[in-house]
């Protein structure tokens, strides 16, 4: 190859003889490579933002459920309906599973109102489980007392309460010790959780936990509606031992129910185990919808974007004909010729691709100014950018470059 | 017979022939030639007579469509474009009509172009150039673009680029044909120095005075050689 950095500089040089040509040739790939930089990153950007999210769930946690948290298809209530409840009985036997740290039983109903004197919050939820809850979902009583084996066993009516309860119904005074109405039964408040933020944009600091026990006596399970059939009983949350693959963790509880509902080989499971991954899993394949949608733009603006160059490369192939034709004269090969076009399609592409990746990054960082979209720009996207550009120099350029290569000297000499 | 030693080019029974559409055009019609070092050689005949399209297949820019073209005995008629590019750019130098230089670089670069394909660094492209373009007498314009030279001067930056390679021929197809008579004059005194020195030209002219600087002169008429 003969001095490539004579030829660079001589692309730059048309460059500068045709700019505004230039600019409108690369208009194409700018506006692909912007939105493809753009979009990517605010998708990395939710990748992350719901990864902490999902991950806050904790890897090592399994929810034994009636359903399954990501539905494919319809989802029959009937059948799901006719399941067997599951009850604090089969978390004790779980807990016993060699792979199984602990198995806990929780219970949840949406409350109304919650009334404390003059304050009052509305649509909290009440949680029933036992002792080993915080420690299980990583909750940290912060003020007063978690609960005790002696509650869940004794049926006490205490509760430990979410900081934004808290806040919202003794603005300025301490809650423990105070008493709230449940349902007209009567909790006595003996802690409050630490704050715990948000998951998935719902508060996880907006309900009152009160053991089990006294969760059966204040809410009856309703036994009317499908719904609450299939939603309204107990899940076991349980969690596996560190250092055991939660895979294994997760056959061992499926064989111990599977065996507890008496069902036969042939039968499927007549409940589901839950993970985060279940959830990532779901977001992965919403999100391989944009992927799709992204690759869709750009191999629109990757065709839109090479036509432009290829044009603009016969364009100057014909203008500078004689010129070719010296080239030739005083001994450039079909190769020298063909490579000189090929690199400056290659420039003009990846010119174009860069002022696309300074824009796409402008832009992402302006949705993130003005929207709560967090976009994240990682190098591969930038690599990705000039990837795709340098390609679509390539493949529209040489076409161009080729015809360039193969013109006859004499033709290119006597053209004026 | 000829002495093999000192001919450098060769052309046996030379034929091309054109094809427009179904119509062949004969622009040669076996001709045989040979040039010999330090060779001045002009090459005469009517417009049409088959002048350039001789030239042009002595300097590997075209192909003859039959015959045989030997450079320092080696056979080349048959070799590939890539093969006949490197050729073009060792053996010989070229001198158009119409100066054929590239607008947009400075004379320097033009006078260095050749050497761009020989993959010589930049440093000694530079320095060659610059000692040749001071040998045609342009030392103080050569950072000058093509538009800002008159025509004498441009046909002398030709003949500096056709120089940079020292070419074993040197072509010049009707050097003179775009310049007035005086400017024509400095220029054939070029090509006579260059003679002198023991270079090689070969020249296509149909003026009369311009032939008369040659040492033989090579008479075209229908694509055929009438006198040698
Ligand atoms: N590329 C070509 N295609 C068709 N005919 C050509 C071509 N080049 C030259 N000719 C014809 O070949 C003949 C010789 O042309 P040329 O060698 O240019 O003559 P000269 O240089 O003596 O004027 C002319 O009749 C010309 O029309
Ligand atoms: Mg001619």
């Amino acid at each position: 190859m003969t001095n490539i950095g004579s030829k660079l500089t001589l692309s730059f040089q048309t460059f500068r003889s045709h700019r505004l040509r230039s600019f409108l040739t690369m208009l194409g790939i700018i506006i692909g490579v912007t939105t493809v930089i753009a979009i990517l990153s605010l998708i990395e950007g939710l990748n992350r933002t719901v990864a902490e999210q999902v991950q806050s769930i904790g890897s090592d946690l399994i929810f034994l459920q009636k359903f399954s948290w990501v539905q494919t298809g319809h989802r029959d209530l009937d059948k799901l309906a006719g399941r067997p409840d599951l009850l604090p009985d089969d978390a004790e036997v779980i807990t016993k599973l060699s792979s199984v740290e602990i198995a806990i039983p929780q219970i949840s109903r949406q409350l109304r109102k919650l009334k404390y004197k003059d304050n009052e919050v509305s649509n909290s939820s009440v949680a029933g489980s036992d002792e080993n809850y915080s420690w299980v979902n990583n909750y940290v009583v912060e003020s007063g007392r978690d609960f005790s084996r002696d509650d869940v066993l004794h049926r006490r009516a205490v509760g430990i309460i979410g900081s934004y309860i808290a806040t919202n119904l003794f603005p300025d005074e301490t809650a423990v010790g105070k008493d709230l109405y449940l349902n007209g039964h009567r909790v006595k408040i003996i802690g409050v959780f630490k704050e715990k933020g948000t998951f998935l944009g719902n508060s996880l600091d907006d309900y009152i936990l009160i053991p089990y026990t006294v969760f059966e006596k204040f809410f009856p399970i309703p036994r009317g509606s499908l719904w609450s059939r299939v939603y309204g009983g107990y899940s076991i949350s349980i969690k596996a031992k560190d250092g055991m693959k939660i895979e294994e963790t997760i056959d061992q509880v499926r064989e111990l129910m599977r065996r507890r509902h008496g069902l036969g080989f042939d039968e499927d499971d007549d409940f589901e185990l839950n993970t985060q991954q279940i959830l990532m899993d779901l977001y992965q394949s919403i999100t391989n919808v944009g992927f799709i949608a992204i690759i869709a733009i750009a191999a629109i603006s990757l065709v839109v974007g090479g036509i432009g160059i290829m044009n603009i490369m016969l364009v100057s192939v014909a203008e500078r004909t004689r010129e070719i034709g010296i080239r030739k004269a005083v001994g450039a090969s079909n190769n020298n010729i063909l490579a000189q076009f090929l690199i400056e399609s290659i420039v003009l592409a990846l010119v174009g691709g860069l002022i696309g990746i300074v824009f796409g990054m402008l832009l992402a960082w302006l949705i993130s100014a003005v929207s709560p979209l967090k976009a994240s720009v990682s190098f591969w996207m930038i690599l990705l950018g000039f990837g795709f550009s340098a390609s679509v120099g390539i493949f529209f350029g040489i076409y161009p470059a080729r015809r360039a290569a193969s013109l006859n000297p004499i033709e290119a000499l006597r053209y004026e | 017979m000829k002495k093999k030693t000192d001919s450098i080019c060769r052309a046996v029974d030379i034929a091309k022939t054109y094809w427009l559409g179904k119509v062949a055009v004969e622009a040669l019609r076996g001709v045989s030639l040979d040039i010999e070092r330090n060779d001045y050689v002009s090459i005469m005949g009517a417009s049409g007579s088959g002048k350039s399209t001789l030239v042009h297949i002595l300097s590997c820019l075209d192909t003859p469509t039959s015959g045989k073209y030997y450079l320092e005995n080696t056979l080349v008629s048959k070799y590939s474009d890539e093969e006949l590019a490197k050729i073009r750019n060792k053996f010989f130098g070229f001198i158009f009509q119409s100066f054929s230089l590239l607008p947009r670089l400075s004379a320097l670069d033009n006078v260095a172009l050749p050497l761009i394909y020989r993959n010589v660094s930049k440093h000694e492209r530079i320095a060659k150039a610059k000692e040749i373009i001071d040998s045609v007498g342009l030392a103080d314009r050569m950072y000058h673009r093509p538009n800002e030279l008159s025509g004498g001067e441009c046909q002398r930056v030709a003949i500096a680029r056709a120089l940079v390679n020292d070419p074993k021929v040197i072509y010049a197809d009707e050097p003179t044909g775009n310049l007035d008579s005086k400017t024509g004059a400095e220029i054939m005194e070029i090509f006579d120095r260059l003679v002198d020195e023991g270079n090689t030209v070969v020249m296509v002219t149909h003026d009369m005075n311009v032939a008369a600087h040659a040492r033989r002169t090579v008479k075209l008429r229908d694509g055929q050689i009438i006198d040698d």
